[in-house]
Order: C-alpha cells, then sequence, then structure tokens
C-alpha cells in the first residue's frame, strides 16, 4: 500500500514543529521518543504500521483549534486517532505527519433524559455511554463489538454499527449534533438536541467521513429507553442456504428482530471451541435471532420465528430461557473474531455487503476462492442487512501469504459490488480498501467526493492517503470547464 | 422567455445542465413543482419576485417528472429504486400492495400550497418526514443511494441498494434537504419497512401546553416505543375529522403505538395506566387512527387560507415554553408533534405592524433560541416576504462559509436552484 511521499522539508521542521506544539498543549502531551511513538504506529488493522512523525495529545476544543490551525499554516498533516480500533487502517500514521490523539476528551458533558440525549465529549467510550444512563433504564443503541474501547468520535467517523442497527439504526441514525473543528481552526455546531439540523446535512456528511472532514471534539447522541425484555432463539441449519432463507422469510413476514446474526459451520466450530456455549457443531450455518420489546410481543413473535425456521427444516431450535442463556447465545458470536484468532496466528476481516438474497451464491465463490488461494475462511454475517465478515485465515511468517491473503480478501469485495452489494458496511474505506475504490465508483463519482473534500480540507492535510486512490489538487478539481455557445440548446420537449 | 424543459432520461438532464453552465443561465430544478411556495422565491415567470431579495431570475426550469417509474423493488430486501419525478402516490401504493411503508411517513406537504401530489425527488430534496420521525427517522435516514447531475453538468453516483455502506462519503444524506441546489437527482434508492399490524392511538383529553408537553415527555421516556406524540389545543382539534377529537370540546394530546396485536394492545395497556392520572382517556383504533396521524402530518388543521405559517424545530421537552413566547408577542394558533420537538405556528389576523417587516422571524427565533436552539422555516408566506425575510434558519458565520463552499463543490457556477435555501448559495 503506497502512501503519500513523506514531505522532507516538514520532517526537518521536526523540532521546531514539536516546540510548536508545546506551547499549545502540555509538555507530556506530545510524544516523541520513538518507543512511546511505537504505540501509536497501527490500528485495528496490525498488518501496517507506521511511526507517526510526532503525537499530540490535547485536551480541549480551543487546543485541537490551535494545534490544527498551526499545521494549517505550516502544512503539517494530521491523522486523528480515537481508541485506534480501525479495522481499516483509517488511523495509521504519516511519517511526515502529526497523529492527534483524542482521548482525553473523556467526559460525559450532560445528559438529558428529558430530550432523550446526551453530549459526550468525542473521547467517550461506546460502551461508557450507554453506562452513563443504565441505571434511568436508557441506552445508546449502536453497539459495536468493539465497544468497550472504542470512541464515540471514531464511531462518527466511521458510521460504526453493531448487531443492535437492523432494528435501531447506524451510528448516522442515532446522533443529533457535534461539535468538530476544520482544517483551518474554524469550530463549527452542528445540529443540537433538536431533530434534522436545517441546512445541507453536514452532520450526515461527517458521519463516516473517516477523519478527513474535521475533528469531532463532541457529539450529541440520542439515547433510548431500554426495552422490557428481550430473547434470543439460537437455530441450526444444515446449509447456510437454509439460514439465508430463514432470514428472508423473518424479514417477509413483516418481522424486525432486534438483531439477526448468522455464522458458517468453520465460525460455529470456532467460537464454540473457545466459549462453550452449546453451540451445535453438527450444523452448515448457525442463526440467532433477538426479540425485543414488551414481554408480550417477544412470546409471540418467539413462536413466528420459531415456526418460520421449523417450516424450513431447521436442525435444531433453542430459545433463551433466562438473560444469562440469552447472554450466552451472544457470547460465541461476539467472541467469534478472537476465536478464530486462536486457531490462526493472523486473520484478516473483511466488510462487504451484499443483496441478502445473493448470499448462498457468495458464499459458494468465497468457498472456491478458498481453495484457490489455499487459505482457510469462517464467515460470520450481520445476516438482517446482508453486512458480511468472511475472516481469512493466514500466517504472516510464511513469506508471501500475507499478499495471498489480500488477494484473497479483495477478490471477495469485488463479488460483493459484482452482486450489487458495496466495498464495506461498517469498517470504512481506510487504507485497506482505498485502491479499491474504482470497482464501485467512476472517476468523475470520486472527483465529486474529494470537490466535498477540498470544500472542508482544501489543502488536503487531514488524513491523507486514506479513502481515495488518487488525490487530485484542490485547484485542479474545481475547475469549470465552460462551453459557451459551443453546446446547442438542448433538444428536448418544453412547455 | 423561461421554458421548461423535461428531459426523459439522464444523458439529457446532463446535456441541460451543461448547456445551462456555458450560458451562465440558471435552472429552476422541480419534480412535480407543487411545492415552489416554499424556500426564497427563484422563479419570475411564476409569479415570484422578478429578481428580488438578491436572487437571479431563473432562465429556466428543468422538470425531473419524465424521470418516474418503480426500476426496482424487492421487498424481502426493503430496498426500492425509483426515478426522481415518480409521484410518491405511486410509491406508497406499490409498498402498501406488499404490506409494506415508507416507514419516514413523509407529508404531503403540496397541501400547504394548495396543491397536491409530489415526487419521491421533491420529498428527498426537502427532507420530509411525518409523526414517526421521533421513531423512524426522516427521509435523510432512509435514503440508501442516489445519482444525480450536478451543477457541473456531471451525472454521479453515491450509496447503493444496501443499508449498511460506508464506502465513501453519505452524499446521499448531504442531497437530502439540499432543496435542489447541489444536484438534479435523477433516481434515489429507499429503504423501505414492514407496515404495522395494527395502531392504535391514546387520547388525553383537556391538557394546557404545559400539561400536554410533561404527558408526551413521560410518554416518549417509557420503553412502550411510542411512535408519534402530538398535541392539538382546543381550537386546532376542534377541525379534525376525528369525531373523537373534534367533539372532546377542549385540547387532545395523542399518543400513537404501533406493532403486532399482542404487543399494541400491552403498550396500549401500559400508556393508559402511565397517563391516566393526568386526564380522561380516549381510544382511537387503527382507521380513526390512520386519519388523525394523516391530519397532523400533513398539518391539515392549517392547510386552508394563506396565513403566514412556520415551522420551528425544537428541543422536544421545551416546545410548550417557545410557543408561551412566541405567542406573548405575536398572536397565533400552534400545533405540536414530535413529542414538542415539531412546532407548527400559524399566524394569525393581521400581522402586528412592529412585525410586519419580518412576518414574526426575529420573534420565533429569539424565543427559539433562549430555549435551547433549534430552527424555523417561514414555509409559507407571500413571495415578496419570502424574498426578504430569512425563510430558512440563518447560519453562524463559520458554517454559512462551509455552506456555501459545499454548494461551490457541486454547483461552482450557481446554475441550480440558486438562493432557494440561503442568498448566493
Ligand atoms: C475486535 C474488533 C471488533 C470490531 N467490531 C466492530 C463492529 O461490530 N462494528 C463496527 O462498525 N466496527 C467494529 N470494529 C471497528 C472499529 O472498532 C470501529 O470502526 C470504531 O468506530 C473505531 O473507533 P476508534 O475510536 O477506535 O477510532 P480509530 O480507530 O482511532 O479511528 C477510526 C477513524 O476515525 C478517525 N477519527 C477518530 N476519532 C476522530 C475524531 N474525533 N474526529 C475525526 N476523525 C476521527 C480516524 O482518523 C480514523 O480514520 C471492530 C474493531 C475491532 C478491533
Amino acid at each position: 500500500m503506497k502512501m503519500p511521499d513523506p514531505d522532507q522539508a516538514v520532517l526537518a521542521r521536526r523540532a521546531e514543529i514539536i516546540v510548536a506544539m508545546r506551547t499549545i498543549v502540555p509538555d507530556q502531551s506530545v510524544i516523541s521518543e520513538e518507543r512511546e511513538l511505537a504505540v501509536y504506529e497501527s490500528d485495528g488493522l496490525t498488518a501496517y504500521h507506521q511511526l507517526p512523525m510526532i503525537v499530540v495529545l490535547p485536551e480541549t476544543t480551543a487546543q485541537v483549534s490551535q494545534v490544527l490551525a498551526y499545521c494549517q499554516r505550516n502544512n503539517v498533516k494530521i491523522v486523528p486517532r480515537g481508541a485506534g480500533t480501525s479495522l481499516s487502517g483509517g488511523a495509521l500514521p504519516l511519517a511526515d505527519g502529526i497523529t492527534l490523539g483524542l482521548g482525553k476528551f473523556n467526559r460525559v458533558l450532560e445528559i438529558d433524559y428529558d430530550n432523550r440525549c446526551a453530549r459526550v465529549q468525542t473521547g467517550v467510550t461506546n460502551l461508557a455511554i450507554s453506562q452513563a444512563v443504565e441505571g434511568d433504564g436508557f441506552y445508546y443503541a449502536p453497539d459495536p463489538s468493539s465497544q468497550i474501547a472504542c470512541t464515540i468520535g471514531g464511531n462518527v467517523a466511521e458510521n460504526s454499527g453493531g448487531v443492535h442497527c437492523l432494528k435501531y439504526g447506524l451510528t448516522t441514525n442515532n446522533i443529533l449534533g457535534l461539535e468538530m473543528v476544520l482544517p483551518d481552526g474554524e469550530i463549527i455546531r452542528l445540529g443540537g438536541k433538536h431533530m434534522d439540523s436545517e441546512g445541507y446535512d453536514l452532520l450526515g456528511l461527517m458521519t463516516g467521513s473517516e477523519g478527513l472532514l474535521g475533528i469531532i471534539t463532541e457529539v450529541t447522541v440520542r439515547i433510548l429507553p431500554k426495552p422490557t425484555s428481550a430473547r434470543a432463539l439460537m437455530i441450526g441449519f444444515e446449509t447456510s442456504e437454509a439460514g439465508g432463507q430463514c432470514v428472508a422469510n423473518i424479514i417477509g413476514a413483516g418481522i424486525i428482530p432486534g438483531g439477526m446474526e448468522m455464522m458458517d459451520g468453520p465460525a460455529v466450530e470456532a467460537a464454540e471451541a473457545f466459549v462453550q456455549v452449546g453451540y451445535p457443531l453438527d450444523v452448515g450455518s448457525l442463526l440467532l435471532v433477538e426479540l425485543d420489546g414488551p414481554p408480550a410481543e417477544v412470546d409471540y413473535l418467539i413462536e413466528r420465528v420459531r415456526s418460520i425456521a421449523d417450516e424450513l427444516g431447521a436442525v435444531s431450535i433453542r430459545v433463551s430461557q433466562s438473560e444469562e442463556e440469552r447472554e450466552q447465545f451472544w457470547a460465541g458470536r461476539k467472541a467469534a473474531f478472537p476465536a478464530i484468532g486462536r486457531l490462526t496466528p493472523d486473520y484478516y476481516c473483511m466488510d462487504g455487503t451484499i443483496p441478502r438474497h445473493r448470499l448462498p451464491e457468495v458464499l459458494s465463490r468465497v468457498a472456491e476462492m478458498s481453495k484457490k488461494y489455499d487459505l482457510d475462511v469462517a464467515n460470520v454475517f450481520h445476516a438482517g442487512d446482508g453486512n458480511l465478515h468472511p475472516l481469512i485465515m493466514y500466517d504472516s511468517n510464511n513469506p508471501g501469504e500475507l499478499e495471498r491473503a489480500e488477494d484473497f480478501g479483495s477478490d471477495i469485495l469485488r463479488l460483493c459490488v459484482e452482486v450489487g452489494g458495496v466495498l464495506t458496511g461498517e469498517h470504512g474505506v481506510g487504507v485497506e480498501k482505498r485502491d479499491l475504490m474504482g470497482v464501485m465508483f467512476s472517476e468523475i463519482d470520486l472527483n465529486q467526493q474529494q470537490r466535498v473534500k477540498c470544500a472542508f480540507d482544501p489543502q488536503q492535510l487531514l488524513n491523507p492517503g486514506k479513502v481515495f486512490p488518487t488525490l487530485h489538487r484542490c485547484a485542479e478539481l474545481g475547475r469549470v470547464h465552460i462551453h459557451r455557445g459551443k453546446t446547442r440548446f438542448p433538444d428536448l420537449p418544453r412547455f | 422567455m423561461t421554458e421548461a424543459l423535461q428531459p426523459a432520461e439522464v444523458a439529457q438532464v446532463a446535456e441541460t445542465v451543461t448547456w445551462a453552465v456555458g450560458e451562465e443561465i440558471p435552472l429552476e430544478i422541480v419534480g412535480a413543482a407543487t411545492k415552489r411556495g416554499l424556500g426564497r422565491p427563484l422563479l419570475g415567470a411564476h409569479g415570484g419576485a422578478q429578481g428580488t431579495g438578491g436572487n437571479r431570475i431563473i432562465g429556466h426550469t428543468l422538470d425531473l417528472s419524465r424521470l418516474s417509474g418503480i426500476s426496482l423493488y424487492e421487498p424481502e430486501e426493503l430496498v426500492l429504486t425509483a426515478g426522481a419525478g415518480t409521484p410518491l402516490a405511486e410509491i406508497e401504493a406499490a409498498v402498501a400492495a406488499e404490506g409494506q411503508q415508507l416507514a419516514f411517513e413523509p407529508m404531503h406537504m403540496a397541501r400547504l400550497y394548495g396543491n397536491d401530489g409530489g415526487t419521491l425527488g421533491g420529498a428527498v430534496a426537502c427532507n420530509l418526514a411525518g409523526p414517526r420521525r421521533i421513531k423512524a427517522g426522516a427521509a435523510r435516514d432512509h435514503v440508501l443511494g442516489i445519482k444525480g447531475v450536478s451543477g457541473r453538468g456531471e451525472a454521479f453516483k453515491s450509496g447503493g441498494r444496501v443499508v449498511k455502506n460506508v464506502t465513501g462519503y453519505d452524499l446521499s444524506k448531504l442531497m437530502t434537504g439540499s432543496y435542489g441546489t447541489l444536484a438534479a437527482l435523477t433516481e434515489i434508492t429507499i429503504k423501505v419497512l414492514p407496515a404495522p399490524e395494527k395502531t392504535r392511538t391514546i387520547l388525553v383529553l383537556g391538557l394546557d401546553d404545559e400539561a400536554a408537553q410533561r404527558a408526551m415527555t413521560t410518554a416518549l421516556n417509557s420503553s412502550h416505543e411510542v411512535s408519534g406524540a402530538a398535541h392539538l389545543p382546543a381550537a386546532v382539534a376542534a377541525q379534525s375529522a376525528v369525531g373523537y377529537v373534534s367533539g372532546a370540546g377542549g385540547a387532545v394530546t395523542a399518543l400513537r403505538v404501533e406493532g403486532f396485536g399482542p404487543s399494541v394492545a400491552a403498550r396500549t395497556e401500559a400508556l393508559r395506566e402511565l397517563l391516566g392520572s393526568l386526564g380522561a382517556l380516549e381510544e382511537l383504533h387503527s382507521a380513526n387512527s390512520a386519519v388523525f396521524w394523516q391530519e397532523v402530518r400533513d398539518v391539515a388543521p392549517f392547510q386552508a387560507g394563506d396565513l403566514p405559517l412556520w415551522r420551528i424545530s425544537a428541543t422536544p421537552n421545551n416546545g410548550a415554553a417557545v410557543v408561551r413566547d412566541v405567542a406573548d408577542a405575536q398572536s397565533g394558533t400552534a400545533f405540536y408533534d414530535w413529542g414538542g420537538g415539531l412546532i407548527w405556528y400559524r399566524l394569525d389576523g393581521p400581522v402586528d405592524d412592529r412585525l410586519a417587516d419580518d412576518c414574526g422571524a426575529t420573534v420565533v427565533r429569539q424565543a427559539l433560541e433562549r430555549h435551547g436552539g433549534g430552527h424555523a422555516t417561514l414555509v409559507r408566506a407571500a413571495d415578496e416576504v419570502r424574498a426578504r425575510v430569512e425563510v430558512f434558519q440563518p447560519q453562524a458565520d463559520g458554517l454559512a462559509a462551509l455552506t456555501a463552499r459545499v454548494k461551490d463543490s457541486f454547483d461552482p457556477r450557481r446554475i441550480l436552484n440558486p438562493g432557494r435555501m440561503y442568498r448566493g448559495v
């Protein structure tokens, strides 16, 4: 993966930049020793690493603003970083860039139950938000598996999802407002506690912008009253086709479960070996379906789902009888990544989304690719919304295996696009899928996206080298070609 | 001379815009042209204020109504794609036939302007929503992908047909609520959802605004998944076509519960218990509920006539406080949706002399500011007024500058609906 060439002029001024940063934030909040910088060299995509030039850890919005303004004046690149759990290399440092760590923004600023929202700083972890309000019967709905560690700012930057997103939406559907700092240091507030900020939906644009448009310093999230009860079904099928059909029939019956996840045989085996929660081992696919709401609703829907599964010839059906059992059902799914991690020195997690009904075809073609590349794969699947996570197992100590795993992964993503899906459902493009963007978008599409980038960051100093395969200068992108008098008046029906 | 161009395919839209860029002739973008009364006026030829208020006189109208028709609808995948000019009613009928719905419940806004109808493109361009906004979101939350032609004359796309998608910037959201100022949308893919099996509405009778505000907040803070929370003061309730509402003889606070039969029954029961001490209760079943919430959605009480109308998006629990402050300075009639978060305020009678200049804008926006912020839109007023008064909430300087740069990135020559939202944008 080629990153932009480091700017030698900036590297030469490293000492001077460190001094300047120490006039903005306390000395100990500027990290410059190689040993300490190493902590930041990767994010969750550990195949890539790069020491940052320096790390700066601001703790106020004013400091962020000053750092950014300095960087813009001095042409220094910035890589924003929350908890560094990105799986697409979004927080991968740049050799000539400042990694701006936002972990010190860790306060819950306000909880406003009457308006069902909470205002938190960007570095607050996803789980901490739910924990802050759970005593009063509320929670924050999006729940990525990394929720203990990942920050709300990182969630916004990646538009993260979780198992509850099928019914309750992604990050973008669950935030009301933001405070952010533009590359020139300007502090902007979007939205608030009301719904639908007027003007262009910049809140929607910022969500999923992967740290390329501005530094998020504060987020106002929607919190929801907790459902009164929840139960889960664990359903085994002989094949993944039958599992996929069950998902389609559940949704076809008008049921949108709180969560609906699928694992294939290898993923089930790995999870069961790791956490021993009683998953059936003789199945081709295992479906977890959670229903939540008042007990009357949950009981009713459990029966409906059970009969849908029965009709399709499910080989095993278990319904959770207690909270512990429900959590047990999920424990295996939640531990699927580390469970695979035990079986293989390295694994590579893909994140394409497909139209659900193409699942059988996609799985069988992934199995063929697995033979071709001679690498094992296990599949976990956010079944309700078509988001597929094939986990490719490899050993980076074997020469060439990482490259083979990456090629395998690229083939899977191309396949996702070919069947009408997309490159990434929730992990982001980052550096990982940057060079595949052309599979999904035309040059015009990508140029239009980059023009939006230019509206925020004309010098392209925020997280360059991510998302876009080719960087164009903003001046070049902004040119309009005028053909006055040369284009004929369109020959169209008119009234 | 102004002409209405009706391209039948994307290439013709691109051709038209490219031509307009070359000639520097602005275009008015319309679907069914039912909401011309919304936003700053553009067009001389259609009775707008010629060039007043800094808007350039529009040269031509780009009418997208021929880009019509549903090209993909897969109920089990919860997805539908249609041309931007497809009538909303056609889409609603198609999904209803499969037991599904547009969960954002788009209001039929045309009815505020003496029209009817409207297109999918219009609903998206105005980011429409209805009472279910509080639970299911607005148009922005249901748009999965768009195709359009930018003000550079280039056909581009964003998003896709799947719900989980973070590939590239979410330009689909940026298009939603941009009132045709960034691109002429040609095709839109939306998420559809199952329609509820059953609907019940609990009415609490006779509450004043403050008490109604507390009742709505109490209901929304419960776990009973309320999907509509509205309050109609006595004079507004009296106009309802639903007998239980108009005959209540006073104010009506309404809370909607939707879903599967057993669930609706349980939640209705729980809500009755929760709210029973506040006032007399009444209940609407599915058919009456449908009529009632459609009235709320489409602002039926204020459809007739042409009195100035404000749409105020407020911090929900401060709804009643905002209305109290506005009413102190400017007589009018209000009703509430979104648990207080959406206020419709109609200025009644002759606008007070002191306020005539800005049609109540200062009063409304100051009240909002005092109570936690939000935004106020003058959704109905004479062209001459909308040319003078900021129709949309004015933005802070930094945000206004960013907005203008975003406009530049799509439409550097200000060809598409220039000035419809903000002067110069
Ligand atoms: C074990 C594991 C499980 C995971 N499970 C899920 C899952 O279920 N669902 C899911 O969606 N994701 C999942 N992820 C991915 C990851 O946790 C999410 O993308 C998360 O939102 C990243 O948050 P972070 O704080 O770690 O951000 P980082 O990794 O630090 O940064 C992510 C991106 O956001 C930018 N960024 C961070 N903070 C800011 C800010 N304040 N302002 C501007 N830009 C910023 C960075 O530059 C980078 O581009 C998982 C990751 C791991 C390791």
